[in-house]
């Protein structure tokens, strides 16, 4: 199996992220319409520079046509993409393909969700007809598979195990109240997430990723051309992606201790990049902790802490925004929100300002003395059977 | 040779749940009796309760399998389309096994038990309930929730449990008790009407079935004796000279249809060779049954007895008792409801679906649920044998408890089970406390209705603990 990846042939040269919100009073063709004019600004374009379009909603809409129509896009081709909560990177990464195969000069990857029109709290999956033999499980309880049995093969106590993974969501809102953009701007103490009152295994509801509506977007063309945009543009180092094939579901040896999906990619990406050691060559990473315990196993399975201590390197704050490698700067999915189709982008957003030293002060990474690439990860589905997208970005060419 | 017909093998479902009578009038006010009743649990109806008691007579049984199934029950799941053909598909019976339901009354149950026993070929006879009042009637404290089976047949099929002797039918019109469809409590006269309309059909279906046999009362060594009007069955009961099987009625209640066959098995549980055991029926009239049991009892009885069910309980609140029977409407969770099954899907699937038979591959041995046609390893494709897995037993490896999910009676209890020889499954537990689930926990397999939308009953397997 070959994997060679694009490293430095394609950049992000411009990015928009609208505020993820419960936007009751702005319809999806307004956010897309936001976010598409923010990311064509800020790589100094217009539509009409524009060739192609790869346009991500998870389920707020069907087809290219749902983006050209409010766009008003004149005869351009615009791809709709859909690989469940990975659909925003999906689609940022089939636009990179498309200019590195020379077929476009600029393409732009869009993606955007509304989610509270549906009138129910939370996602809610897609009506698909079966013999009725599927699992009716949230994801939340999906994901707390995962700490009974983290708990059980490390030999940790079950509440401690949940105070770590509390101190995630602390983590998360402490870096979201930073961040103007973040669906939810208040910091919470883990002391007081493990007294609320459990919705899926141990889990509280700010375990879960804040649900929003929102839309972000970025500007792609050829490295070689980067610098005729902005002076500082975010080079592909690697893009992987494996879509799972469910075998965690099947297999009894598949303890829901790991996502092997995720260890899959960061490994296919560490090597497109180069990249030997994470922890020390990352400036800082931006991962899909849609629940709490999601991030835990991350920080093992993209390589940030050894097995079985991702744990104890949560507690120790190393994940934190002035630890040794600041993840989720933004807030992640848990305090930005989690509007599923623009997730990916969102995530990339952050990136772009960090790398570029645009974040805003408050929470200014202090890894970028030494480093100057960040990993993306962007995951859909669930432990056992997900599709795990991992990126990584650099602003010098190597 | 002459054969004889008889009993090749039987088994029964007795729900998990119990209501506690004094609940009723803690509850309503009302004076409700002592004891307790059985309830079926959200997630069973007659359907599947007749599913589980045919599984446990199939699986205690050496014989052939059946060539007919007749299922009997006041309560279907649904009309115009048969219900039995769910059981059927559940226990995977070959397409040329016919699978009938004997509707409406009562009587059906044991008047499909009596011809099954007069004519040629084995079937399994199913008979099941759920005995709904409206609160503080009759049979809201006084009903039961249950299902029974019997395998008919000669002894040239297998060894008999039981011969059949012979009996006696009476049928009369009379209206003493009535329900139209679609009601949820059935309406009765008063009491004193019924008794004097039961007890000469008793009477005369009693002695026919004595002369039938050529037997005496002195030749009997214990009655069962059942039906829905308590009054004259029990007169009926003190009338017969005999020694009276215990009713169940402070254990579980009255179980309708199902009546008939679960104390008829309660007392095979514990009879003896050559007892000869009357079953006695006050339904429209009065059925009369003589049974002998034989030296195959002793080990042909099912692993799971009447007793061992009444004994493996958990109380349900009165309340919840009522929600889940549609008696008291209560706020549903605030998500969307799932959608109905496909039916051609359904179809496709029907040995996975129903009859929980998965796939292992010929090359891995790794047995893959739902079954599949290319192996999680070694990559073959249609390299699979079908492997039937509703009797697997498995462990907990983990599992949650799900409060935001949507179901019928929240929250969801939910585990990754591990299957002994092989297999994993996450799938829903059920009649389980969600504190006391636990890694490691050993669990089994059970026919289920998941969900019910536009009518459209969702039936697939869940796990529940091994008790008993």
């Amino acid at each position: 199996m070959a994997s060679h990846g694009i490293r430095d042939r394609v950049a992000i040269v411009g990015m928009g992220c609208t505020p993820f919100r419960e936007h009751w009073h702005r319809s999806l063709d307004d956010l897309l319409i936001d976010a598409h004019g923010l990311a064509l600004d800020s790589a100094g374009i217009t539509k009409s520079d524009v060739d192609a379009y790869w346009y991500g909603t998870s389920q707020s809409s069907a087809s290219g046509i749902s983006l050209a129509t409010p766009l008003r896009l004149d005869n351009r081709p615009v791809t709709r993409v859909e690989n469940y909560c990975a659909t925003g990177s999906e689609a940022l990464r089939q636009a990179c393909y498309a200019v590195a195969s020379g077929a476009y000069d600029i393409a732009v990857a869009i993606g955007g969700e509304k989610v509270k029109d549906g009138g129910y709290q939370g996602l809610n999956a897609f009506p698909i007809p079966t013999d009725g033999t599927n699992r009716a499980l949230t994801a939340a309880a999906m994901f707390s598979l995962v700490l009974p049995a983290y708990a059980d093969r490390y030999g940790i106590d079950e509440d401690q195990l949940r105070y770590v993974v509390a101190k995630i969501a602390e983590k998360n809102h402490y870096n979201g109240a930073r961040n103007e953009l973040a669906q939810f701007r208040r910091e919470i103490a883990a002391e007081d997430i493990c007294k609320m009152a459990a919705v899926a295994g141990s889990l509280s509801v700010f375990d879960c990723a804040g649900v929003a509506d929102g839309a972000a977007a970025a500007v792609v063309v050829a490295a070689e051309r980067a610098t005729d945009y902005t002076d500082a543009p975010l080079y592909v180092k690697a893009l992987s992606l494996v879509a799972g094939d469910g075998s965690g579901l099947i297999d009894p040896d598949f303890d829901f201790t790991t996502l092997p999906e995720c260890a899959a990619t960061a490994a296919d990406a560490y090597a497109q990049a180069d990249i030997t050691d994470p922890q020390t060559e990352l400036a800082l990473a931006e991962v899909h902790d849609c629940f709490t315990p999601t991030e835990l196993l991350l920080m093992e399975d993209l390589g940030f802490s050894e097995r079985g201590a991702g744990w104890s390197d949560v507690l120790e704050g190393r994940f934190a925004l002035d630890g040794d490698l600041p993840v989720n700067t933004d807030g992640g999915l848990k305090s930005f929100g989690h509007p599923v189709g623009a997730s990916g982008l969102r995530m990339h957003y952050e990136a772009w300002l960090q790398l570029r030293g645009e974040a805003p002060v408050e929470r200014r990474i202090t890894t970028l003395d030494t480093r100057s690439r960040a990993l993306v990860h962007n995951l859909g589905g669930y432990p056992g059977e997900m599709v795990s997208f991992v990126g990584i970005w650099g602003t010098e060419l190597d | 040779m002459r054969t004889t017909k008889g009993i090749l093998a039987y088994g029964t479902h007795v729900p998990y749940r119990r209501l506690d009578r004094a609940e009723i009038a803690a509850v309503m006010g009302t004076p409700s009796g002592r004891g307790y009743r059985s309830v079926a649990s959200f997630d069973e109806d007659t359907t599947t309760m007749g599913v589980e008691a045919a599984r446990r007579t199939l699986g205690s049984t050496a014989a052939l399998p059946p060539d007919a199934l007749w299922f009997s029950t006041v309560a279907p799941a649904y009309l115009d389309k048969t219900n039995a053909t769910a059981i059927h598909a559940a226990l995977r019976l070959d397409a040329s096994v016919s699978a009938l339901d004997f509707g409406g009354a009562q009587r059906s149950a044991v008047g499909a038990l009596r011809t099954a026993l007069t004519t040629p070929g084995r079937t399994l006879v199913v008979s099941s309930d759920v005995r709904v009042s409206l609160p503080t009637g009759l049979e809201d404290g006084g009903g039961g929730d249950a299902a029974a089976a019997i395998l008919t047949g000669s002894s040239a099929d297998g060894p008999l449990l039981a011969e059949y002797l012979g009996g006696a039918t009476t049928t009369a019109e009379f209206t003493d008790r009535w329900r139209i469809p679609g009601s949820n409590h059935s309406r009765t006269w008063e009491d004193r009407f019924g008794e004097q309309a039961y007890t000469p059909l008793v009477r005369q279906a009693w002695a026919d079935a004595l002369v039938a046999t050529g037997l005496t009362v002195d030749d009997v060594s214990v009655a069962v004796v059942t039906g829905l009007h308590g009054r004259a069955t029990r007169k009926a009961a003190a009338g017969l000279g005999v020694a009276i099987a215990d009713d169940l009625s402070a254990t579980i209640g009255n179980t309708g249809a199902a009546q008939p066959a679960l104390l008829l098995a309660d007392v095979l549980d514990s009879a003896k060779a050559n007892d000869v055991v009357a079953l006695v029926t006050l339904a429209d009239g009065c059925e009369v049954l003589l049974f002998r049991a034989t030296e195959e009892l002793t080990t042909g009885r099912p692993s799971r007895s009447v007793a061992t069910q009444i004994d493996n309980r958990a109380d349900v609140p009165y309340t919840r008792y009522l929600a889940w029977r549609g008696l008291l409407e209560v706020q549903p969770p605030n998500r969307p409801e799932p959608g109905r099954p496909s039916s051609p899907a359904a179809l496709r699937r029907s040995d996975w679906k129903h009859g929980f038979v998965g796939s292992i591959d010929r090359t891995t041995g790794i047995t893959h649920l739902p079954p599949s046609r290319v192996g999680i390893s070694g990559g073959a494709v249609d390299d699979m044998d079908p492997i039937p897995m509703a009797d697997a037993v498995g462990t907990v490896a983990t599992f949650t408890v799900d409060r935001l999910a949507y179901s019928p009676s929240p929250p969801v209890v939910f585990a990754v089970v591990d299957f002994d020889g092989g297999g994993r499954m996450p799938i829903e537990l059920t009649d389980v406390d969600p504190d006391a689930v636990f890694i490691g926990g050993r669990v089994e397999m059970t026919f289920r209705r998941l969900f019910t939308t536009d009518e459209l009953h969702n039936y697939f397997w869940k796990v529940r603990p091994i008790r008993g």
